[in-house]
């Protein structure tokens, strides 16, 4: 099952090396991993989701657990969340397939935020398989470049990952 | 307040959070650091001759007290030497710090001389590490160091000091810190109450219960509480290879160590058991066998401080996420409370059985090898050994054939008296543990019990010895080839030896001895065993290497019968199975 888990972290050199590095040591999958500082300089938040049976993410929350620059974590798809990426796509447009780009873009309710006259760069953000599904309507054979964030997320409601 | 340079305020840190001894070898990126040691008294240094062996000594120190040990070593290849020794504490979850120097703050990066990247190389065999930035960082990073290392599941920590930040051209107000706080890490103490009460509940009710104690009964001290509460129950006790000497391996209900190597009775009787009492024990691959045949029947109550370790193999019914020593305490406590008293019933029928067993296959009843021939029994050595040095040696060992015999046959009475590499089986291990242990107890009787090849892995520490006057007493069970290596060629190679044999390549032990000033005996005749090894022992103040011949063609026996085989699937001699 797919997992997204958020880790509150020391901003301190070396933090990010011993999380990824433990994946690697211990064989777990990283799908995708985001990483920036919070409105509290001294901790970042990293996001990171993962594939893996419940035994699997107990050993991996725990490990996490046990780094010492680890202050915080939480699996988010144990309850309500909401869970962004963000894709910036760059894209063929011309002649009749500029328009029907352009109505996808509207129907997946993103942005072109770039134009040249034979291409368009458009952002999209949503959940990942909606980032799939755009992926899938403009079609394979127009698509010269993507790039995508990774996930984050956080908690609905009271919750808080917070100290 | 004292203003003192970077080196200055690293070796102050060391003497005000009470080291007394290093281990180490210096190179060019700690030459200021050595410069502070020399200009004063308070932390000793002994001097190896290999980093490696400053790793392990700084081991054998940490198991035989305690307390956390303290290795120094250079950059590059001095840090990259001390690694082997990183990963053997860490599996056992041995207290060590270990200081590094590193190339100046500004030349890191640009592929120095002697530089290697020490914090990234010893990453995922370290509790954590340190990269030094500013020298009036120190005493906090030092203070920290100690702190992780001895606290929670214990484990080496890496402090990475370049040179610059070092230097004597620059000084600092100097304090160290009383107390550390970190927000990240808080190690779990006491356990839940509310588990603690359901795991006694199971204990009670138990009609075939088990001990299965490890290597975080000694890490925590919890050995009396350990052997308090297995008396008090009546319940039958079994070590790991870690956890040897955490019960008095002569008392009654010690049915001794399990696994591969375990004894029939302790095997089977985990096998078969209702309840499962796991305290400070990690259900390792070479206990359980098959992880599905594991134990069929029983109820699994899992003390163990690191929360990862529990249901990482094995699935525990009745977790307890604690120090050893307060939730031991606790369950002695709510059993005083209880009315309910143990199965005695259940219990004598248990006890009957076990009996039964010991008294068919079990390795204390009756001698399980051969004992009417001509040769040298490696088991005999191990034997004599215990009776010579009255069960009360330090032990230190290497890694194979000599090390399961030293397991199953020393009977160790107390704890932080086997000093072993359980987790990693690190060969060379043994001899420098041995220096770390007798710097620790200068008194104490030292042997380590070894083999033609483990010995010569780290050999040169031999100059340490005599340095040091170290006077350990090193058993060589020589059978002139990688026993255990041999054993498993035998029973899986059809005994095609593929690079385990010597052949006729091994020094003369006893010049060898003799050229560093130490005492070489050479022992081929099995009735010369006693009075030479009494004769080494007796040698009190020289280090004695027993240079003793062993039918090479015994193996270690039992042995898990693998692959699918359960706890009690074993081979208890060359033809002979479960």
């Amino acid at each position: 099952m797919r997992r997204i888990i958020s880790v509150l972290i020391e901003n301190a050199p070396g933090a990010l090396s011993r999380v990824v590095g433990l994946f690697s040591q211990r064989g777990y999958n990283i799908e995708s991993l985001t990483v920036a500082p919070t409105e509290d300089e001294t901790l970042s938040r990293l996001t990171l989701t993962t594939i893996g049976d419940d035994h699997k993410i107990e050993q991996i929350t725990k490990h996490l657990n046990k780094l010492i620059d680890v202050v915080k974590l939480v699996d988010l798809t144990e309850g309500a969340h909401i869970e962004r990426e963000l894709m910036l796509i760059k894209v063929k447009a011309s002649g009749a397939q500029r328009a029907e780009v352009k109505r996808c873009v509207d129907i997946f309710r993103g942005q072109i935020v770039d134009v040249t006259s034979s291409l368009y760069i458009i952002q999209v953000s949503g959940t990942s398989d909606k980032l799939d599904a755009f992926l899938q309507a403009v079609g394979e054979a127009s698509i010269l470049e993507t790039v995508r964030s990774g996930v984050s997320g956080i908690s609905r409601g009271e919750k808080v990952l917070s100290l | 307040m004292d203003m003192l340079s970077g080196g200055d305020m690293l070796i102050r840190s060391l003497r005000d959070e009470g080291v007394e001894c290093v281990f180490g070898y210096p190179g060019g990126a700690a030459l200021h650091i050595y410069d502070a040691l020399f200009r004063q008294k308070d932390v000793k240094h002994i001097l190896v001759r290999h980093e490696q062996a400053a790793t392990h000594a700084a081991d054998g120190y940490a198991r035989a007290t305690g307390k956390v040990g303290t290795v120094l070593v250079t950059s590059g290849p001095g840090a990259t030497n001390a690694i082997t020794g990183i990963a053997t504490a860490y599996m056992d979850s041995i207290p060590m710090v270990v200081i590094s120097g590193q190339v100046a703050s500004e030349r890191i990066g640009e592929d120095a001389f002697q530089e290697t990247d020490m914090v990234g190389v010893s990453r995922p065999i370290v509790k954590h590490s340190f990269m030094v930035k500013h020298a009036s960082e120190i005493p906090e990073i030092v203070k920290k160091a100690y702190y992780i290392a001895s606290t929670g599941r214990p484990g080496p920590v890496v402090i990475d000091v370049p040179k610059d930040i070092t230097s004597p051209a620059e000084t600092f107000p100097y304090e160290y810190p009383q107390k550390v706080k970190m927000r990240s890490y808080t190690p779990a103490t006491r356990g839940h109450t509310g588990q603690i009460k359901k795991a006694v509940q199971l204990l009670l009710g138990a009609k075939r219960p088990m001990i299965y104690a490890g290597g975080g009964v000694i890490l925590g001290d919890a050995s009396e509480l350990l052997t308090t509460l297995a008396r008090q129950l009546n319940f039958p006790v079994t070590n790991t290879l870690m956890g040897l000497g955490c019960y008095p391996g002569t008392d009654r209900q010690f049915l001794g160590m399990l696994g591969m190597h375990g004894t029939f009775e302790a095997n089977t009787a985990m096998h078969h058991c209702d309840v499962l009492l796991a305290v400070g024990a990690r259900f390792d691959d070479r206990v359980t066998n098959t992880v599905s045949k594991f134990c069929p029947s029983a109820k699994i109550i899992h003390i163990d401080i690191d929360p990862a370790s529990i249901s990482k193999t094995v699935a525990a019914d009745v977790p307890i996420v604690g120090s050893v020593e307060s939730v031991l305490t606790e369950m002695l406590a709510l059993l005083k409370e209880d009315e309910k008293k143990p199965d005695a019933e259940g219990l004598a029928a248990w006890w009957k059985q076990i009996d039964e067993w010991r008294a068919r296959h079990g390795l204390y009843t009756k001698p399980r090898y051969k004992t009417d021939g001509d040769a040298i029994m490696p088991q005999d050595v191990i034997r004599t050994l215990h009776e010579v040095t009255k069960g009360d040696a330090y032990v230190t060992s290497d890694v194979g054939q000599h090390q399961m015999f030293a397991a199953q046959y020393y009977l160790f009475d107390k704890p932080r008296r086997w000093i072993n590499s359980g987790g990693l089986g690190t060969m060379g291990f043994g001899l420098p543990a041995a220096m770390g242990v007798q710097i620790a107890d200068r008194e104490g009787v030292v042997a380590c019990v070894t083999g033609e090849g483990s010995i010569q892995m780290c050999i040169q520490e031999l100059s340490t010895c005599t340095q040091y006057h170290l006077p350990i007493k090193i058993i060589c069970l020589n059978n002139q080839a990688l026993g255990m290596v041999k054993q498993w060629q035998d029973m899986q190679y059809e005994s095609r030896y593929s690079e385990s044999l010597y052949e006729e390549s091994l020094p003369d032990f006893v010049k060898l001895m003799e050229s560093y000033g130490h005492v070489g005996m050479r022992v081929t005749d099995k009735k010369d065993l006693k009075t030479k090894m009494e004769e080494c022992f007796a040698m009190k103040d020289r280090v004695v290497f027993m240079d003793i011949m062993v039918d090479p063609s015994v193996h270690v026996y039992p042995m898990h019968v693998a692959p699918n085989g359960s706890m009690r699937d074993m081979w208890l001699s060359k033809t002979e199975r479960t």
